[in-house]
């Protein structure tokens, strides 16, 4: 017994070398994975710990500072733990004998109950700093007003200054921090709640029925930031998906001309669009300068101005927009837009002036 | 102590018919036969959740995976969570308190035993209408929905307008129910700790696990009332025309999420204070030493339970309030940590120094703190209200109340499971099995719970029945999933071992663990009147003095 007090705890408790090996190659890929990926640069990733604007930036400094602490107590008592478990065993050596019986100890516990509240004090006074910094930022003067709306499974944004609506693709300037120009979301509902977030640009706000919240974001890099809805709102939260492209300002100002534009008129899709006029589609959806003006649904004045369709569910391309208005559940079962019970020829008709709608 | 037994010739089950022992579990107000009857339901619904979290799971195992329709996800994580949280977790608490409290007191039955076969039959039938959405959710001509509004069921989601047909009626009508039982469990909890102690017993001399229960039965009083005033005011407005959540008429979404986060957060501790009721009565007496810093472990208590009900809009810190009351939230919250910590600190105190037995029970113990120590550290970091702008609504969330609900409670659960087994059955369970449940389970659990966090700092949202491939997110949902394997096997293997050793396992003593409180010195188990002859105490440890004459317990 006094010889086997001499090993170390943890080396008892793995059952041979071999098998050691193996843990330690297990526990090795799985701690380096979860680095590889928070270290990945992919865009695709929409990793909290990559900010690329301003309030992400704030929220990820204070985060590495909550999770610094954490991690400190976490060694403190884990370790005592540890101790705790292996040290005091009962053992043949210890016998039947009961321990002596302790009670308590005030100086003991007052000190770990003082720590702690020294703690939060800091962590506290730490958080209500960036609370302050992030939520009560001035508005500048050249800052880009978008309202978003949120809708069943899609996103409505509207540029008030710039005169345009468009979905799902918000498209912002990128934000010189010597200059910034970052942009203001108003956040709207038009059912039930949901919540605008893209990780990497900022935190979550909710879109909430009867009451306009608001976020910012300055990011400072152009590129593709993938988001999605947060907040549970339906059948098809899931494939409620959220882009934000970040442009250059050249390539914003170009964008805004464009989709200033009212819609185009080609000759080849005159038939489409007297299917499109004519049937159920103008009740939901506006095409600018047309007599759709349905509300329902996302504008489609430059349906081909955009990447993805159906709130980021599909790619924007012919197959996918043929199948998307024969039988929306294909694509996105439960979604509120209802198959169009077209006939082929219609069919590609519509799709044919869906396609000019540049 | 009182070992002896008294005859009575009309109990004798053994002679009776099949229909009589039914009728007998039926009618009863036997607190201990109550106790047993909550355990099972809340059992019964573990494995139906159980069976729901497994059907979540294996949706996520793939992107874009084709198991279940979006409409049918949704309406289990509805279920799950409802299911768990009122149905099995409420149940089995109160299980354990009903068959416990009296027993430690030295009291032969609860306060009011009427009061409490009624408040477990409501709660039984709670659960039944909640399930009957499943076949009466449209009103009975077209079968086979249920409430699809998720646990929280957030306004407007509620509203006629989104949610037709009667899915949601079941669901707030259950719950309206239940919650009429949780009340009636919690009056009686209180009265029954507070009148029918037995002599000597002062309030400085309950075991902490009736100081648990006490703080637990007075918190259930307050937490419930808003959650039953929410749903008549949703029943009002899905049945009468009202207004209050209805947002096209110009209710409020807010206004639902404060009165049920007022009830939602309090009842985290609700459930989460008879978890630490069980490690303080089970790591003592397996460390073979009293728990360390009474006084403080019952003031940390009461502390707990009262910043608890000043936190709850730390569940709304993405819904616009201002900056002022973020702040405010985030401090107080982050005040729920000190009590907290100190209880932790003492429960090692309590270890320190002793002589630790590992029996399964404790194992169970042991993983608690570890797995509580981590879930109040991620609850640490969602209080910082900026951290929390990222990780609220994500998986983050769900893994860190996971920990918390799973990784504390369930664990505490199944630690008293196994400590109480003994004295509620007469016999022991078999100790190997035990060990291989718990072992399975911890790996089980940390498979599926460790790695949830990831996907959520990685942008995954909660309540998605698929996402899309390329985000970083497959690996980690993979592994998730293959856990939720190694945590059914061990709940199968402890339904098994509970079930086995109930007919045929060792038969035990009255006091199998060598313990210290009042119910280990009746009989296993124990008569129906619980004592012959009503114990008189004088220290918080009666069967220590007993044992340890000349080294009687402190005494206060």
């Amino acid at each position: 017994m006094r010889q086997a007090r001499n090993f170390h705890p943890l080396q008892a408790a793995l059952p041979s070398t071999t098998g050691k090996r193996y843990v330690a190659l297990a526990v090795l890929s799985l701690l380096v994975w979860p680095v590889l990926t928070f270290a990945s640069e992919s865009p695709a990733i929409p990793n909290i710990f990559r900010p690329a604007s301003t309030p992400a930036d704030e929220i990820h400094t204070i985060s590495r500072f909550t999770l610094m602490i954490t991690a400190l107590i976490f060694a403190v008592v884990f370790s005592l733990l540890v101790y705790v478990v292996f040290r005091f065993r009962r053992t043949a050596a210890t016998g039947d004998v009961e321990p002596p019986q302790v009670y308590g100890s005030n100086q003991i516990e007052l000190a770990w109950t003082v720590i702690p509240v020294l703690i939060v004090l800091v962590l506290f006074l730490a958080t209500a700093r960036v609370i302050h910094s992030v939520q009560d930022a001035p508005r500048p003067t050249g800052a880009l007003e978008v309202t978003a709306v949120g809708h069943q499974y899609w996103w409505e944004f509207r540029y008030p200054s710039l005169g345009i609506v468009t979905a799902n693709e918000l498209h912002i300037p990128v934000s010189d921090p010597a200059s910034p120009s970052p942009t203001f979301l108003k956040l709207l509902s038009a059912d039930t709640d949901h919540s605008f977030w893209v990780p990497l640009l900022a935190g979550k706000t909710d879109l909430i029925p009867n009451r306009a919240n608001s976020m910012w974001m300055d990011p400072h890099q152009t590129g593709l930031y993938l988001g999605q809805c947060a907040q549970y709102c339906g059948t098809q939260h899931a494939k409620m998906l959220l882009r934000v492209y970040v442009d250059s300002p050249d390539k914003f100002k170009a964008w805004v001309a464009s989709q200033k534009q009212p819609a185009r008129t080609d000759a080849v899709a005159a038939d489409g669009r007297k299917i499109f006029e004519q049937t159920a589609c103008v009740n939901c959806h506006a095409v600018a300068g047309t007599v759709a003006d349905g509300q329902f649904g996302p504008d489609l004045t430059h349906l081909m101005s955009r990447d993805t369709i159906a709130s980021g569910a599909a790619s924007n391309t012919h197959e996918n927009l043929k199948l998307w208005i024969r039988d929306p559940d294909a694509v996105k079962p439960g979604s509120l837009m209802p198959a169009m019970n077209l006939n082929e020829r219609d069919l590609n008709a519509l799709v044919v002036y869906l396609e000019s709608l540049r | 102590m009182s070992t002896e037994s008294i005859v009575l010739t009309a109990v004798q089950d053994a002679s009776r018919s099949w229909s009589a022992i039914v009728h007998g579990w039926i009618t009863t107000v036997d607190h201990k036969r109550i106790g047993i009857l909550y355990i099972v339901l809340a059992l019964v619904f573990l494995v139906i959740g159980g069976m729901e979290a497994t059907i979540l799971r294996i949706q996520l195992i793939v992107p874009h995976n084709h198991f279940v329709s979006p409409q049918f996800f949704n309406q289990m994580f509805t279920m799950h969570g409802t299911t768990m949280i009122f149905f099995v977790a409420m149940p089995i608490l109160f299980g354990f308190g009903n068959y416990l409290i009296p027993l430690m007191i030295g009291a032969r039955d609860m306060a009011f035993p009427r009061v409490n076969a009624w408040s477990f039959w409501l709660t039984a039938f709670g659960g039944m209408l909640l399930y009957f959405s499943f076949i009466g959710g449209y009103g009975l001509y077209g079968a086979g929905a249920a409430p699809d509004v998720g646990w929280f069921a957030y306004a407007p989601l509620t509203a006629p307008a989104f949610s037709v047909g009667h899915s949601t009626d079941f669901w707030t009508l259950g719950l309206l129910v239940s919650g009429i039982g949780s009340i009636g469990a919690a009056v009686n909890f209180v009265a029954t700790i507070l009148c029918m102690r037995c002599p000597g017993m002062s309030l400085g001399r309950m075991p902490l696990l009736v100081w648990l229960n006490l703080v637990m039965g007075s918190m259930v009083l307050f937490v419930i009332s808003p959650l039953t005033a929410a749903q008549i005011m949703l029943a009002v407005d899905r049945f009468l025309g009202g207004h209050f959540f209805d947002t096209q008429a110009g209710g409020s979404a807010v206004l639902w999420m404060h009165f049920f986060w007022i009830f939602g957060h309090p009842e985290v501790y609700v459930l989460v204070i008879p978890a630490f009721a069980f490690i303080s009565e089970i790591v003592p007496v397996f460390s073979r030493k009293p728990i360390f810093g009474y006084p403080i472990m019952v003031a940390a208590t009461v502390g707990i339970g009262f910043v608890s009900f000043g936190v709850w809009a730390h569940h709304m810190f993405t819904v616009g309030m201002n900056s002022y009351a973020n702040s405010f939230f985030a401090l107080t919250t982050m005040v729920v940590g000190v009590p907290t910590g100190i209880k932790i600190f003492n429960w090692i105190g309590t270890m320190w120094g002793g002589q630790l037995q590992f029996k399964t029970p404790l194992l169970f113990c042991i993983g608690f703190l570890f797995q509580f120590l981590i879930a109040g550290l991620t609850g640490i970091m969602l209080a910082c209200t900026p951290f929390n702008w990222q990780l609220s609504g994500s998986y983050f969330v769900v893994a860190h109340f996971h920990y918390v609900i799973v990784g504390a409670i369930l664990f505490a659960l199944f630690g008293a499971f196994y400590y109480w087994f003994p004295k509620m059955s007469g016999r022991m369970y078999n100790e190997t099995l035990g060990k291989l449940h718990f072992w399975l389970f911890v790996i089980g659990f940390h498979l599926t719970f460790d790695f949830m966090h990831i996907p959520g700092l990685l942008g995954m949202p909660r309540r998605i029945y698929t996402y899309e491939p390329g985000r970083g997110w497959e690996l980690w949902n993979l592994i998730c999933t293959i856990g939720v394997f190694f945590q059914g096997i061990a709940v199968l293997i402890f339904v098994a071992n509970l079930v086995r050793s109930w007919f045929v396992g060792k038969l035990v003593g009255n006091d199998p663990w060598d313990a210290w409180t009042l119910e280990w010195s009746t009989s296993s188990p124990p008569p129906e009147y619980n004592f012959a002859e009503i114990p008189v105490v004088s220290s918080r440890r009666p069967l220590w003095d007993l044992k340890h004459p000349e080294d009687p317990d402190l005494d206060v």
